[in-house]
Protein backbone atom coordinates (compact mmCIF):
# COMPACT_ATOMS: atom_id res chain seq x y z
CA UNK A 1 0.00 0.00 0.00
CA UNK A 2 1.09 3.30 -0.94
CA UNK A 3 1.78 6.42 0.94
CA UNK A 4 -1.01 8.74 2.21
CA UNK A 5 -0.82 12.14 0.24
CA UNK A 6 -1.17 15.29 2.40
CA UNK A 7 -2.37 19.06 1.50
CA UNK A 8 0.45 20.62 3.91
CA UNK A 9 -0.35 24.26 1.85
CA UNK A 10 -3.26 25.57 0.37
CA UNK A 11 -4.00 28.65 -0.55
CA UNK A 12 -7.14 30.95 -2.50
CA UNK A 13 -6.61 35.20 -3.24
CA UNK A 14 -9.84 37.40 -2.63
CA UNK A 15 -11.81 36.22 -5.87
CA UNK A 16 -12.44 39.60 -7.66
CA UNK A 17 -11.32 41.96 -10.79
CA UNK A 18 -7.58 43.03 -11.57
CA UNK A 19 -7.77 44.19 -14.62
CA UNK A 20 -4.04 45.80 -13.63
CA UNK A 21 -2.54 41.92 -12.87
CA UNK A 22 -1.86 39.57 -15.30
CA UNK A 23 -2.91 36.24 -14.51
CA UNK A 24 0.77 34.61 -13.75
CA UNK A 25 1.02 37.16 -10.53
CA UNK A 26 -2.59 35.89 -9.64
CA UNK A 27 -1.22 32.45 -9.29
CA UNK A 28 1.89 33.75 -8.06
CA UNK A 29 0.58 34.95 -5.74
CA UNK A 30 -1.64 31.89 -4.16
CA UNK A 31 1.08 29.52 -4.73
CA UNK A 32 3.52 31.83 -2.39
CA UNK A 33 0.78 31.44 0.09
CA UNK A 34 0.63 27.76 -0.06
CA UNK A 35 4.21 27.23 -0.33
CA UNK A 36 4.53 29.87 3.06
CA UNK A 37 2.38 27.52 4.87
CA UNK A 38 3.99 24.69 4.15
CA UNK A 39 7.25 26.46 5.60
CA UNK A 40 8.67 25.24 2.35
CA UNK A 41 10.23 27.13 -0.49
CA UNK A 42 10.12 27.30 -4.27
CA UNK A 43 13.09 24.87 -4.97
CA UNK A 44 11.33 21.98 -2.58
CA UNK A 45 8.93 21.86 -5.36
CA UNK A 46 9.91 18.55 -7.25
CA UNK A 47 6.65 19.26 -9.91
CA UNK A 48 3.86 21.52 -11.15
CA UNK A 49 0.57 20.86 -11.97
CA UNK A 50 -0.96 23.56 -12.86
CA UNK A 51 -4.18 24.76 -15.00
CA UNK A 52 -5.70 27.53 -16.43
CA UNK A 53 -8.81 27.58 -19.44
CA UNK A 54 -7.83 31.30 -20.98
CA UNK A 55 -3.83 31.62 -20.24
CA UNK A 56 -1.69 28.63 -22.53
CA UNK A 57 1.81 28.05 -20.14
CA UNK A 58 0.56 29.48 -16.58
CA UNK A 59 2.34 26.64 -14.72
CA UNK A 60 5.36 28.05 -16.54
CA UNK A 61 4.51 31.77 -16.15
CA UNK A 62 4.09 31.92 -12.56
CA UNK A 63 7.34 29.75 -12.28
CA UNK A 64 8.87 32.74 -14.24
CA UNK A 65 7.76 34.90 -11.15
CA UNK A 66 8.50 32.79 -7.95
CA UNK A 67 11.53 30.64 -8.93
CA UNK A 68 12.12 29.30 -12.50
CA UNK A 69 13.74 25.70 -11.24
CA UNK A 70 13.61 23.88 -14.09
CA UNK A 71 11.23 21.41 -12.46
CA UNK A 72 8.28 19.73 -14.86
CA UNK A 73 5.35 21.41 -14.95
CA UNK A 74 2.13 19.96 -16.89
CA UNK A 75 -0.26 22.55 -17.55
CA UNK A 76 -4.15 21.10 -17.66
CA UNK A 77 -7.57 22.39 -19.05
CA UNK A 78 -10.31 20.53 -18.40
CA UNK A 79 -12.80 23.36 -18.09
CA UNK A 80 -14.48 24.14 -14.72
CA UNK A 81 -12.59 20.88 -13.48
CA UNK A 82 -9.50 22.64 -14.27
CA UNK A 83 -7.92 23.24 -10.35
CA UNK A 84 -9.23 19.59 -8.86
CA UNK A 85 -7.36 17.65 -11.77
CA UNK A 86 -4.08 19.66 -11.28
CA UNK A 87 -4.55 17.70 -7.68
CA UNK A 88 -5.70 14.93 -8.58
CA UNK A 89 -2.58 14.53 -11.19
CA UNK A 90 -0.49 15.81 -8.14
CA UNK A 91 -1.57 12.77 -6.69
CA UNK A 92 -1.64 10.43 -8.76
CA UNK A 93 2.22 11.12 -9.51
CA UNK A 94 2.85 11.49 -5.72
CA UNK A 95 1.03 7.66 -5.56
CA UNK A 96 3.50 6.27 -8.31
CA UNK A 97 6.30 7.09 -6.28
CA UNK A 98 8.18 9.74 -8.45
CA UNK A 99 7.98 12.82 -6.21
CA UNK A 100 7.23 13.81 -2.82
CA UNK A 101 6.77 17.41 -2.97
CA UNK A 102 4.14 19.31 -6.05
CA UNK A 103 2.40 22.18 -5.97
CA UNK A 104 -1.15 22.80 -7.81
CA UNK A 105 -2.42 25.38 -8.70
CA UNK A 106 -5.08 26.81 -10.56
CA UNK A 107 -5.91 30.50 -12.41
CA UNK A 108 -8.36 32.13 -14.49
CA UNK A 109 -8.96 35.69 -15.22
CA UNK A 110 -12.12 36.37 -16.38
CA UNK A 111 -13.38 39.85 -16.19
CA UNK A 112 -15.34 41.13 -19.19
CA UNK A 113 -15.43 37.85 -20.76
CA UNK A 114 -19.13 37.96 -20.15
CA UNK A 115 -21.57 34.57 -20.21
CA UNK A 116 -19.50 31.43 -20.65
CA UNK A 117 -20.28 28.77 -23.51
CA UNK A 118 -19.95 28.90 -27.11
CA UNK A 119 -22.28 28.26 -30.04
CA UNK A 120 -21.81 25.42 -32.00
CA UNK A 121 -19.17 26.08 -34.94
CA UNK A 122 -20.92 26.24 -38.59
CA UNK A 123 -20.81 28.07 -41.70
CA UNK A 124 -23.42 30.74 -40.43
CA UNK A 125 -23.72 31.67 -36.00
CA UNK A 126 -26.01 28.95 -34.93
CA UNK A 127 -27.07 30.64 -31.64
CA UNK A 128 -30.68 31.18 -31.61
CA UNK A 129 -31.22 28.24 -34.23
CA UNK A 130 -29.60 25.66 -32.50
CA UNK A 131 -31.56 26.64 -29.40
CA UNK A 132 -29.08 28.09 -26.71
CA UNK A 133 -25.50 27.36 -25.80
CA UNK A 134 -24.85 29.68 -23.40
CA UNK A 135 -24.36 28.47 -19.79
CA UNK A 136 -27.36 29.88 -18.06
CA UNK A 137 -29.66 27.96 -20.78
CA UNK A 138 -27.77 24.54 -20.87
CA UNK A 139 -27.30 24.65 -16.85
CA UNK A 140 -31.12 26.07 -16.91
CA UNK A 141 -32.18 22.74 -18.80
CA UNK A 142 -30.20 20.47 -16.75
CA UNK A 143 -32.34 21.91 -13.86
CA UNK A 144 -35.87 21.65 -15.84
CA UNK A 145 -34.74 18.51 -16.38
CA UNK A 146 -34.76 17.58 -12.90
CA UNK A 147 -37.35 19.55 -11.74
CA UNK A 148 -39.64 18.10 -13.89
CA UNK A 149 -38.32 14.45 -12.57
CA UNK A 150 -39.00 15.94 -9.04
CA UNK A 151 -41.48 18.71 -9.00
CA UNK A 152 -39.01 20.71 -7.75
CA UNK A 153 -39.73 24.58 -8.14
CA UNK A 154 -38.29 28.14 -9.66
CA UNK A 155 -38.23 29.05 -5.54
CA UNK A 156 -36.87 25.88 -4.69
CA UNK A 157 -33.67 26.79 -6.86
CA UNK A 158 -33.91 30.10 -5.66
CA UNK A 159 -33.30 29.11 -2.23
CA UNK A 160 -30.31 27.81 -2.97
CA UNK A 161 -29.33 31.57 -3.89
CA UNK A 162 -30.27 32.62 -0.91
CA UNK A 163 -28.47 30.08 1.11
CA UNK A 164 -25.45 30.50 -0.23
CA UNK A 165 -24.97 34.57 -0.44
CA UNK A 166 -26.19 34.43 3.37
CA UNK A 167 -23.28 31.79 3.92
CA UNK A 168 -20.77 34.25 1.90
CA UNK A 169 -21.32 36.97 4.13
CA UNK A 170 -19.36 35.68 6.44
CA UNK A 171 -16.76 34.87 4.03
CA UNK A 172 -13.70 37.72 3.54
CA UNK A 173 -12.93 35.76 0.66
CA UNK A 174 -16.22 35.79 -1.65
CA UNK A 175 -16.49 38.32 -3.92
CA UNK A 176 -20.83 38.78 -3.27
CA UNK A 177 -21.30 39.48 0.00
CA UNK A 178 -24.59 40.27 0.93
CA UNK A 179 -28.05 38.85 1.37
CA UNK A 180 -30.17 38.03 -1.24
CA UNK A 181 -33.74 37.11 0.42
CA UNK A 182 -35.74 34.83 -1.71
CA UNK A 183 -37.87 38.04 -3.19
CA UNK A 184 -35.14 39.78 -4.51
CA UNK A 185 -33.48 36.51 -5.93
CA UNK A 186 -36.27 35.58 -8.38
CA UNK A 187 -37.13 39.44 -9.02
CA UNK A 188 -33.73 39.39 -10.50
CA UNK A 189 -33.15 39.83 -14.39
CA UNK A 190 -34.54 36.74 -15.92
CA UNK A 191 -30.99 35.16 -18.07
CA UNK A 192 -32.42 32.55 -19.08
CA UNK A 193 -35.86 30.77 -17.17
CA UNK A 194 -35.95 29.29 -14.40
CA UNK A 195 -32.20 30.73 -13.57
CA UNK A 196 -32.20 34.75 -12.87
CA UNK A 197 -29.14 36.67 -12.58
CA UNK A 198 -28.89 36.06 -8.73
CA UNK A 199 -28.95 32.50 -9.93
CA UNK A 200 -25.80 32.30 -12.12
CA UNK A 201 -22.22 32.34 -10.63
CA UNK A 202 -19.98 35.11 -11.49
CA UNK A 203 -17.31 35.61 -13.75
CA UNK A 204 -14.14 36.41 -11.71
CA UNK A 205 -10.38 36.74 -11.32
CA UNK A 206 -8.95 34.30 -8.91
CA UNK A 207 -6.57 31.99 -8.33
CA UNK A 208 -5.81 29.20 -5.62
CA UNK A 209 -2.88 26.82 -5.02
CA UNK A 210 -1.91 23.88 -3.07
CA UNK A 211 1.28 22.07 -1.80
CA UNK A 212 0.85 17.93 -1.56
CA UNK A 213 3.51 16.14 0.43
CA UNK A 214 3.91 12.17 1.04
CA UNK A 215 3.31 11.03 4.52
CA UNK A 216 7.02 10.33 4.89
CA UNK A 217 7.66 13.97 4.14
CA UNK A 218 5.27 15.74 6.12
CA UNK A 219 6.77 13.75 9.18
CA UNK A 220 10.09 14.83 8.18
CA UNK A 221 9.73 18.34 7.54
CA UNK A 222 7.13 18.46 10.99
CA UNK A 223 4.27 19.77 9.13
CA UNK A 224 1.44 17.42 10.82
CA UNK A 225 0.05 20.18 12.44
CA UNK A 226 -1.67 21.05 9.79
CA UNK A 227 -1.70 18.02 7.35
CA UNK A 228 -4.77 17.27 5.65
CA UNK A 229 -5.22 14.04 3.97
CA UNK A 230 -6.85 13.30 1.20
CA UNK A 231 -8.44 9.91 1.89
CA UNK A 232 -10.21 10.09 -1.69
CA UNK A 233 -9.70 11.20 -5.09
CA UNK A 234 -11.60 10.16 -8.14
CA UNK A 235 -12.56 11.86 -11.58
CA UNK A 236 -15.13 10.52 -14.01
CA UNK A 237 -16.49 11.77 -17.77
CA UNK A 238 -19.96 11.40 -19.33
CA UNK A 239 -20.71 8.02 -20.25
CA UNK A 240 -23.18 7.73 -23.13
CA UNK A 241 -26.80 8.63 -22.45
CA UNK A 242 -29.73 9.28 -24.66
CA UNK A 243 -29.38 12.67 -24.36
CA UNK A 244 -25.54 13.56 -23.81
CA UNK A 245 -24.01 15.68 -25.21
CA UNK A 246 -27.31 17.29 -27.35
CA UNK A 247 -28.49 17.86 -23.31
CA UNK A 248 -24.93 17.82 -21.16
CA UNK A 249 -25.05 15.06 -18.11
CA UNK A 250 -23.58 16.31 -15.09
CA UNK A 251 -25.24 14.25 -13.20
CA UNK A 252 -23.65 10.35 -14.33
CA UNK A 253 -20.21 11.81 -13.75
CA UNK A 254 -20.75 12.96 -10.50
CA UNK A 255 -22.17 9.90 -9.64
CA UNK A 256 -19.35 7.67 -10.70
CA UNK A 257 -16.98 10.21 -9.06
CA UNK A 258 -18.67 10.15 -5.96
CA UNK A 259 -18.68 6.01 -5.34
CA UNK A 260 -15.46 5.27 -6.18
CA UNK A 261 -14.16 8.63 -4.30
CA UNK A 262 -16.11 6.77 -1.12
CA UNK A 263 -15.09 3.59 -1.82
CA UNK A 264 -11.58 4.97 -2.13
CA UNK A 265 -11.87 6.45 1.05
CA UNK A 266 -13.84 3.69 2.64
CA UNK A 267 -16.62 5.21 3.74
CA UNK A 268 -20.02 6.71 2.94
CA UNK A 269 -21.96 10.08 2.20
CA UNK A 270 -23.65 9.80 5.71
CA UNK A 271 -19.87 9.94 7.30
CA UNK A 272 -19.14 13.56 5.75
CA UNK A 273 -19.40 16.93 7.79
CA UNK A 274 -19.46 19.23 5.29
CA UNK A 275 -19.37 19.80 1.25
CA UNK A 276 -18.03 22.38 -0.87
CA UNK A 277 -20.16 21.16 -4.50
CA UNK A 278 -20.52 22.96 -8.05
CA UNK A 279 -23.13 25.60 -7.43
CA UNK A 280 -22.27 26.92 -11.33
CA UNK A 281 -26.25 28.01 -11.01
CA UNK A 282 -28.24 27.89 -7.92
CA UNK A 283 -30.55 24.88 -9.77
CA UNK A 284 -27.50 22.35 -9.84
CA UNK A 285 -27.25 22.20 -6.24
CA UNK A 286 -29.83 20.29 -6.12
CA UNK A 287 -28.89 17.80 -8.39
CA UNK A 288 -25.97 17.38 -6.80
CA UNK A 289 -27.46 16.91 -3.47
CA UNK A 290 -28.65 13.83 -4.72
CA UNK A 291 -25.63 13.21 -7.41
CA UNK A 292 -23.03 13.00 -3.81
CA UNK A 293 -25.66 10.53 -1.93
CA UNK A 294 -26.21 13.19 0.26
CA UNK A 295 -30.16 12.48 0.51
CA UNK A 296 -31.98 9.77 -1.38
CA UNK A 297 -33.47 10.07 -4.83
CA UNK A 298 -35.66 13.07 -5.64
CA UNK A 299 -35.33 14.44 -1.99
CA UNK A 300 -32.70 17.64 -3.30
CA UNK A 301 -36.09 19.39 -2.93
CA UNK A 302 -36.75 18.56 0.22
CA UNK A 303 -33.36 19.07 1.45
CA UNK A 304 -33.66 22.84 0.39
CA UNK A 305 -36.84 23.34 1.87
CA UNK A 306 -35.98 21.98 5.36
CA UNK A 307 -32.85 23.65 5.72
CA UNK A 308 -31.12 20.79 5.93
CA UNK A 309 -28.27 22.16 3.70
CA UNK A 310 -27.78 25.20 5.58
CA UNK A 311 -24.63 26.00 8.37
CA UNK A 312 -26.77 24.91 10.83
CA UNK A 313 -28.37 21.80 9.40
CA UNK A 314 -27.36 17.91 8.87
CA UNK A 315 -24.96 18.17 6.02
CA UNK A 316 -23.86 21.79 5.73
CA UNK A 317 -23.41 22.46 1.91
CA UNK A 318 -21.39 25.43 0.48
CA UNK A 319 -20.86 27.37 3.73
CA UNK A 320 -18.02 29.35 1.51
CA UNK A 321 -21.07 31.12 -0.13
CA UNK A 322 -20.37 28.31 -2.80
CA UNK A 323 -19.45 29.65 -6.73
CA UNK A 324 -22.46 31.63 -6.69
CA UNK A 325 -21.37 34.22 -4.27
CA UNK A 326 -17.37 33.32 -4.31
CA UNK A 327 -17.15 34.20 -7.93
CA UNK A 328 -16.19 31.25 -10.55
CA UNK A 329 -12.53 31.52 -11.92
CA UNK A 330 -12.88 28.56 -13.13
CA UNK A 331 -9.66 27.05 -13.08
CA UNK A 332 -9.11 27.63 -9.53
CA UNK A 333 -12.02 26.72 -8.54
CA UNK A 334 -11.76 23.56 -7.51
CA UNK A 335 -8.92 24.25 -5.42
CA UNK A 336 -10.56 27.01 -3.95
CA UNK A 337 -13.47 24.49 -2.80
CA UNK A 338 -10.58 22.63 -1.12
CA UNK A 339 -9.42 25.48 0.99
CA UNK A 340 -12.84 25.93 2.07
CA UNK A 341 -12.75 22.28 3.71
CA UNK A 342 -9.17 22.77 4.72
CA UNK A 343 -10.27 25.67 6.83
CA UNK A 344 -12.88 23.99 8.60
CA UNK A 345 -10.63 20.75 9.17
CA UNK A 346 -8.35 22.77 11.22
CA UNK A 347 -10.72 24.80 12.68
CA UNK A 348 -9.64 28.21 11.17
CA UNK A 349 -13.17 29.01 9.12
CA UNK A 350 -14.11 31.51 12.05
CA UNK A 351 -17.74 32.55 12.31
CA UNK A 352 -19.10 29.87 9.61
CA UNK A 353 -17.07 26.99 11.01
CA UNK A 354 -18.65 24.08 11.06
CA UNK A 355 -18.42 22.29 14.66
CA UNK A 356 -16.07 19.64 15.15
CA UNK A 357 -15.55 18.76 11.55
CA UNK A 358 -13.41 16.00 10.58
CA UNK A 359 -14.21 15.05 7.17
CA UNK A 360 -14.90 17.05 4.00
CA UNK A 361 -16.32 16.80 0.31
CA UNK A 362 -15.19 18.93 -2.10
CA UNK A 363 -17.05 18.96 -5.66
CA UNK A 364 -16.82 20.19 -9.37
CA UNK A 365 -17.77 19.44 -12.52
CA UNK A 366 -16.58 21.31 -16.05
CA UNK A 367 -19.34 21.18 -18.57
CA UNK A 368 -18.36 18.57 -21.52
CA UNK A 369 -17.89 16.56 -19.55
CA UNK A 370 -15.38 16.13 -16.30
CA UNK A 371 -16.41 15.75 -12.93
CA UNK A 372 -14.13 15.74 -9.57
CA UNK A 373 -14.93 14.45 -5.84
CA UNK A 374 -11.84 14.76 -3.48
CA UNK A 375 -12.40 13.66 0.19
CA UNK A 376 -10.46 15.57 2.83
CA UNK A 377 -10.08 14.03 6.45
CA UNK A 378 -8.08 15.95 9.32
CA UNK A 379 -5.40 13.03 10.63
CA UNK B 1 -14.97 33.42 -54.47
CA UNK B 2 -16.91 30.48 -54.43
CA UNK B 3 -20.19 30.05 -56.63
CA UNK B 4 -23.43 30.88 -54.49
CA UNK B 5 -25.37 27.50 -54.05
CA UNK B 6 -29.18 28.12 -56.13
CA UNK B 7 -30.42 25.89 -53.21
CA UNK B 8 -30.45 26.75 -49.60
CA UNK B 9 -27.94 24.81 -48.02
CA UNK B 10 -28.18 22.84 -44.90
CA UNK B 11 -27.27 24.68 -41.58
CA UNK B 12 -26.55 21.65 -39.85
CA UNK B 13 -25.26 18.07 -40.33
CA UNK B 14 -28.89 16.57 -39.29
CA UNK B 15 -30.73 18.40 -42.31
CA UNK B 16 -30.61 17.26 -46.10
CA UNK B 17 -31.90 19.47 -48.75
CA UNK B 18 -33.27 17.49 -51.58
CA UNK B 19 -32.46 18.64 -55.34
CA UNK B 20 -35.97 19.82 -55.69
CA UNK B 21 -35.46 22.24 -52.75
CA UNK B 22 -37.48 20.00 -49.72
CA UNK B 23 -35.48 19.64 -46.43
CA UNK B 24 -35.61 16.93 -44.36
CA UNK B 25 -34.03 15.94 -41.03
CA UNK B 26 -30.89 12.86 -41.15
CA UNK B 27 -29.94 10.99 -38.72
CA UNK B 28 -26.97 7.67 -37.87
CA UNK B 29 -27.85 4.90 -36.02
CA UNK B 30 -25.74 1.57 -35.04
CA UNK B 31 -27.15 -1.24 -36.23
CA UNK B 32 -25.37 -2.88 -33.62
CA UNK B 33 -26.41 -0.97 -30.61
CA UNK B 34 -29.92 1.00 -31.73
CA UNK B 35 -28.30 4.45 -30.16
CA UNK B 36 -29.56 7.43 -32.59
CA UNK B 37 -27.29 10.45 -33.24
CA UNK B 38 -27.93 13.83 -35.18
CA UNK B 39 -25.04 13.30 -36.94
CA UNK B 40 -24.02 12.26 -40.34
CA UNK B 41 -20.77 11.07 -40.88
CA UNK B 42 -19.86 9.58 -37.40
CA UNK B 43 -16.53 7.31 -37.28
CA UNK B 44 -18.51 4.90 -34.54
CA UNK B 45 -21.00 4.56 -32.30
CA UNK B 46 -20.59 6.52 -28.80
CA UNK B 47 -22.08 4.01 -27.21
CA UNK B 48 -21.06 0.56 -28.42
CA UNK B 49 -18.05 1.25 -30.41
CA UNK B 50 -19.10 -0.12 -33.52
CA UNK B 51 -17.60 1.29 -36.73
CA UNK B 52 -18.46 3.02 -39.55
CA UNK B 53 -19.80 0.59 -40.94
CA UNK B 54 -21.94 -0.37 -38.94
CA UNK B 55 -23.93 2.99 -38.57
CA UNK B 56 -26.67 3.72 -41.11
CA UNK B 57 -28.16 6.73 -42.48
CA UNK B 58 -32.07 7.02 -41.98
CA UNK B 59 -34.69 10.12 -41.61
CA UNK B 60 -36.04 10.83 -38.24
CA UNK B 61 -39.70 11.10 -37.53
CA UNK B 62 -41.02 15.26 -37.28
CA UNK B 63 -42.26 14.39 -34.19
CA UNK B 64 -41.15 14.03 -30.82
CA UNK B 65 -41.40 15.00 -27.30
CA UNK B 66 -40.18 18.33 -25.43
CA UNK B 67 -37.59 16.75 -22.47
CA UNK B 68 -36.50 19.98 -21.48
CA UNK B 69 -36.38 23.98 -22.31
CA UNK B 70 -35.75 27.09 -20.69
CA UNK B 71 -36.66 30.87 -21.92
CA UNK B 72 -33.62 32.70 -23.41
CA UNK B 73 -33.79 36.52 -22.20
CA UNK B 74 -30.23 37.39 -22.10
CA UNK B 75 -28.74 36.65 -25.46
CA UNK B 76 -25.08 36.94 -27.25
CA UNK B 77 -24.45 40.40 -28.66
CA UNK B 78 -26.40 40.70 -31.85
CA UNK B 79 -28.54 37.29 -30.84
CA UNK B 80 -32.62 38.72 -30.73
CA UNK B 81 -34.27 37.52 -27.68
CA UNK B 82 -36.61 36.32 -26.34
CA UNK B 83 -36.48 33.00 -27.74
CA UNK B 84 -36.99 29.32 -26.37
CA UNK B 85 -33.65 26.74 -26.32
CA UNK B 86 -35.42 23.38 -26.43
CA UNK B 87 -33.94 19.64 -25.76
CA UNK B 88 -36.95 17.27 -28.31
CA UNK B 89 -36.28 13.52 -28.23
CA UNK B 90 -37.90 12.60 -31.48
CA UNK B 91 -40.09 9.70 -31.91
CA UNK B 92 -37.64 6.81 -32.23
CA UNK B 93 -34.36 9.08 -31.59
CA UNK B 94 -32.60 11.39 -32.10
CA UNK B 95 -32.10 13.90 -29.66
CA UNK B 96 -31.96 17.32 -31.42
CA UNK B 97 -31.68 20.56 -29.90
CA UNK B 98 -33.72 23.44 -31.74
CA UNK B 99 -35.87 26.59 -30.75
CA UNK B 100 -39.07 26.04 -29.92
CA UNK B 101 -41.46 28.52 -31.86
CA UNK B 102 -45.16 29.68 -31.83
CA UNK B 103 -45.74 29.13 -28.16
CA UNK B 104 -46.08 32.30 -25.66
CA UNK B 105 -42.72 32.69 -23.28
CA UNK B 106 -44.55 31.28 -20.23
CA UNK B 107 -43.18 28.51 -18.31
CA UNK B 108 -45.97 26.74 -18.77
CA UNK B 109 -45.83 26.43 -22.26
CA UNK B 110 -42.28 24.35 -21.74
CA UNK B 111 -43.46 21.44 -19.85
CA UNK B 112 -41.77 18.59 -20.39
CA UNK B 113 -43.59 16.11 -22.54
CA UNK B 114 -45.34 18.47 -24.66
CA UNK B 115 -45.65 16.99 -28.07
CA UNK B 116 -43.78 19.38 -30.43
CA UNK B 117 -43.44 19.04 -34.65
CA UNK B 118 -39.94 20.05 -36.63
CA UNK B 119 -41.02 22.72 -38.88
CA UNK B 120 -37.77 24.54 -41.34
CA UNK B 121 -36.81 28.04 -41.99
CA UNK B 122 -34.75 30.62 -43.45
CA UNK B 123 -32.18 30.14 -40.88
CA UNK B 124 -33.51 33.69 -39.56
CA UNK B 125 -31.99 35.04 -42.94
CA UNK B 126 -28.28 34.15 -42.01
CA UNK B 127 -25.87 33.91 -44.74
CA UNK B 128 -22.25 32.77 -44.82
CA UNK B 129 -19.50 35.01 -45.95
CA UNK B 130 -20.69 33.89 -49.58
CA UNK B 131 -23.48 34.80 -49.28
CA UNK B 132 -25.15 31.65 -49.39
CA UNK B 133 -28.90 31.04 -47.96
CA UNK B 134 -29.45 28.55 -45.18
CA UNK B 135 -31.78 26.03 -43.85
CA UNK B 136 -32.48 25.45 -40.33
CA UNK B 137 -35.33 23.57 -38.02
CA UNK B 138 -37.19 24.66 -35.44
CA UNK B 139 -39.80 22.88 -33.21
CA UNK B 140 -43.48 23.74 -33.27
CA UNK B 141 -45.93 22.56 -31.01
CA UNK B 142 -47.87 19.25 -32.65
Amino acid sequence: MSEDIYIVGINMIDFGRYPHRTPAQLGAEAALAALDEADIAIGDIQAVFSGSNYTTMIGQRILQQIGQTGVQIINLVNACSTGASAVRMGYVSMKAGEFDTVLCVGVEQMTGLGMLGSAAAGPIPTEGLLGSASMPAVFGESGMEYAAKTGATQADFAMVSVKNHHNATMNPKAFLRKETPLEMVLQAEEIAYPLTKLMCSINVDGAAAAVLMTEKKVRERGLMDRAIRIKGSAMASAPWSEHDPILHDVNTPTRIAAEKAYEMAGLGAEDIDLVELHDCFASVELQHYENLGLCGEGEGVRMIRTGESSLEGRIPVNVSGGLLSKGHPIAATGIANMYELVLHLRGQAGERQVGNARLGLAHVVGLGTSAAVHILEKP
Amino acid sequence: MSEISELPRPAFPFIEVRPNGEALLVAQRCTKCGATYADNARPACGRCGAREQDLELFHPQATGTLHSAVIVRRGYPGVPTPFISAVVDLDGGPTVKGTLRGVEFDPSEIQSGRRVKVEFNDALGRKDKDGNSYVAHHFEPA
